[in-house]
């Protein structure tokens, strides 16, 4: 599901009072070192509108699970995590798909003289409107979008969703300059074919020839069974695809 | 006497130890034939229960248990006893120091300082030289410091300020990847840059090493002339500590029989006055009996001063006193009511320390003018005959909470212990892409009040066991009766035994790929 076309928050239109908002919560992690630069607190949102083969958090996809939470609920945890941490990230399930959440909760963050140092981060697939960043740009300092391929076919058949949407959010995020990094999660077999990825370097140098590029091996933890069976990205393939994309422009990439 | 020969014979015939390990421990026998200092009969009997504790230092003691030589004055005036002028250059200064350093006794019989080495060698350093050959020159004397004071006791301190040397220090570390030399990072955060903490952090990484101590907080209690040594010990650079007397707080609590109330209102004072009886009588046979500070040559030259000294009154054992008394409150809650894991608990744990640390200042204690004429609060980190006891302050091993929760349960006594204190945090290899993660953590701790901040990777092969290092592949060959040439690997085996400290908990420090549920 996609988000809506039109701007939900015309700028003069009132928002709803923050601590009135809930999110459908999956869970939270008081320090990642995995979710952005720095500690973070991780704030880990229930629903996406992917269906990745490669998911490793597979349970937080149906939006059928409920556990409400509000930005009230939330900040004193942050708070309380508040001089350990460069920030906080909200990751999911599919952040962007409750953006409205987001954007209350990066706000009282920012509003709040404890947790204001913080930079607020989205962890994201990057299928939704342009118009979802424009939103959020005032008060997040940075995304990190998920790049599964830039063919539309097979990220069709890796995600059950097209990549336009995707594509468009990069650019527009490099636009706005809230770009972070782009991840590139490889899977061996499925969207390593090395002239798809010559072609998915040349995009990327066009949005941004230095940009942070994560190459990412696809592990089984946590996915679930698939027919075929999936099979892990050996370190070699990651090193060769870092070396190509290295090779292409001058990309900040790291290896996980 | 049959006792004392089957001892003697088990050191002599043990095949676990070195020529040098012998030497030392059939010496340390040997003052057993001493008599201890006079005691009165209930501090002896506190002492012969192990309720309260003299760390086996024997009953004559002869050196000061720690010792800070102030290194930049030796090296600026030379050494008489040793013969030595002044050092004009680098390699002269570095052959200066390990001679010294053979000569600077501690009750391991090796020294627990080495020195604040950024600071005193910064003047032998010429711009002209370059990282690689300074990086050459320290990694010699490294080498030398590993093999000729074999002892992880061993402590040097670098920072607040960055410094090529400190640099080239971590560069040399990584790649020799040594237990000894101990390494403490002063830290603070208005002078420190972040880029060499995170230096120091993936220094951690590969070899457990430094320590990161909070900087201002020392200085607030001891000026800028303190330094971390031993494991983990903060003390005056030109003095040390006579010696270090413990109270075990789980064995009080035990025998104690009424509530937590009583017990700090009337209990602890009985055990803590018993525990500075002992640091007394055991400073005046060091001081008026064998008159170290009169015939040393360190306190002749001036190198070290009596009134820069104190003696340092440790705990340990917190975790299980609290416990105890919260079940004496009747609010131990089927076992949830426990040290780490409810409020009610830590805030009496916080009580407990602050009722000692209360009445330990109200004790006069002679020749202790470094520490105001008293002793120095420590938290202990346990010792390899302490079994079934929590080192210090800490959390039991296996029974920690999450990071957050633990630095926020251990950061609130950290500014009472002003000879130091040490809590060990694990995580997991996730943070070794993201030094930047333990740089905000570690800031964020010291932020929070704690004294210093020691971390290791969950798998690495250096485990630091209560504040120094080992190998793990040294403590397998303990197992399989190898001797080794770490003094300390064999008291680490021993708390190896006693603790199951490499059981740790891991901290994750969260990660991508958990399940969030």
């Amino acid at each position: 599901m996609n988000a809506p076309l039109a701007d939900p928050h015309p700028a003069d239109a009132p928002r709803a009072d923050a601590q009135f908002v809930t999110a459908n919560l999956a869970d939270v992690i008081t320090f990642s070192s995995v979710d952005g630069p720095g500690n973070r607190f991780v704030v880990f949102l229930q629903g996406c509108n992917f269906d990745c083969i490669a998911c490793h958090n597979p349970q937080t996809i149906a939006t059928s699970a409920h556990h409400p939470v509000s930005v009230d609920a939330l900040l004193p945890r942050i708070r309380r995590a508040a001089p350990f941490l460069s920030g906080i990230t909200v990751s999911g399930g599919e952040a962007t798909q409750q953006h409205e959440f987001v954007h209350h909760l990066f706000t009282a963050v920012k509003a709040d003289p404890a947790t204001a140092q913080l930079t607020c981060f989205v962890d994201s697939n990057g299928a939704c409107d342009t118009s979802v960043w424009d939103d959020l740009a005032p008060v997040m300092d940075g995304a990190m979008i998920d790049l599964k391929c830039l063919n539309p076919s097979i990220h069709e058949r890796m995600t059950g969703q097209p990549n336009d949407q995707v594509l468009a959010s990069i650019r527009h995020l490099r636009a706005i300059d809230r770009l972070y990094e782009v991840r590139l999660l490889i899977m061996a077999g499925v969207n390593d074919d090395p002239i798809l990825l010559q072609r998915t370097g040349e995009w990327l140098a066009t949005v941004d020839p230095r940009l942070r590029l994560k190459v990412i091996a696809f592990r089984l933890h946590g996915a679930r069974p698939h027919d075929p069976p999936l099979r892990e990205t050996p370190r070699r393939r990651i090193d060769e695809v870092a070396a190509q994309m290295q090779a292409i422009a001058p990309f900040d990439v790291t290896l996980v | 006497m049959q006792d004392f020969i089957r001892r003697a014979q088990a050191l002599a015939q043990d095949g676990a130890l070195g020529y040098d390990q012998k030497v030392r421990r059939l010496a340390a026998l040997a003052t057993e034939a001493i008599p201890y200092p006079t005691l009165t009969a209930e501090a002896r009997e506190a002492l012969d229960a192990r309720l309260i504790c003299d760390l086996y230092e024997g009953p004559a003691p002869y050196t000061a248990r720690y010792i800070l030589p102030d290194y930049d004055k030796a090296l600026r005036q030379g050494l008489q006893h040793l013969e030595l002028e002044p050092p004009q250059d680098l390699d002269d200064a570095l052959a200066f120091l390990q001679i010294m350093y053979a000569h600077v006794p501690s009750v391991t019989t090796y020294p627990v300082y080495l020195g604040d080495l950024d600071k005193i060698l910064e003047r032998f350093v010429p711009a002209t030289m370059t990282d690689a050959e300074l990086d050459r020159t320290l990694r010699r004397f490294w080498i030398s410091i590993d093999r000729m004071v074999p002892d992880a006791f061993a402590h040097l301190d670098l920072g607040p300020h960055d410094s090529r040397i400190t640099r080239s220090i971590f560069r040399v570390e990584r790649s020799l990847r040594q237990a000894v030399p101990n390494i403490t990072l002063k830290v603070d955060p208005a002078v420190t840059p972040d880029d060499l903490i995170e230096d120091g952090v993936r220094t951690v990484f590969e070899t457990g090493k430094p320590h990161f101590v909070n900087h201002p907080m020392m200085v607030a209690d001891h000026g800028e002339g303190y330094a971390a040594v031993s494991c983990y010990n903060s003390l005056k650079i030109g003095g040390g500590a006579h010696t270090l007397v413990r109270l075990n707080l789980k064995e009080a609590a035990l025998r104690h029989q009424g509530t937590s109330e009583t017990f700090l209102a009337a209990a602890l004072p009985h055990w803590v006055e018993l525990t500075a009886e002992l640091a007394e009588a055991r400073i005046r046979s060091l001081v008026e009996g064998q008159r170290f500070f009169a015939t040393h040559w360190l306190a002749t030259e001036g190198l070290i001063d009596i009134d820069k000294f104190s003696a340092m009154f440790g705990i340990f054992g917190l975790a299980e006193c609290v416990n105890h008394l919260m079940a004496l409150d009747g609010k131990a809650n089927g076992g949830a009511g426990r040290y780490g894991h409810d409020l009610d608990a830590d805030v009496l744990s916080i009580r407990v320390v602050e009722r000692v640390a209360e009445l330990v200042a109200a004790r006069p204690m002679p020749y202790c003018e470094g520490g105001q004429g008293r002793c120095y609060l420590h938290s202990q980190g346990g010792i390899d005959l302490d079994d079934h006891v929590t080192a210090g302050t800490r959390i039991p091993v296996g029974d920690e909470p999450d990071l957050l929760q633990h630095i926020t349960t251990c950061a609130p006594h950290h500014h009472l212990f002003a000879a130091g204190i040490s809590d060990i945090f694990h995580v997991d290899e996730t943070a070794v892409r993201n030094p930047q993660a333990m740089v905000d953590i570690i800031k964020g701790a010291l932020d929070q009040g704690m004294r210093d901040f020691t971390f290791n990777l969950a798998d690495n092969e250096f485990v630091r066991i209560t504040g120094y290092l080992v190998r793990k592949s040294d403590l397998a060959k303990i197992a399989d009766h190898g001797a080794v040439r770490h003094t300390s690997d064999q008291l680490a085996a021993g708390s190896e035994d006693a603790y199951h400290l490499t059981e740790r908990t891991v901290q994750r420090v969260g990660c991508h790929e958990r399940t969030p549920r």
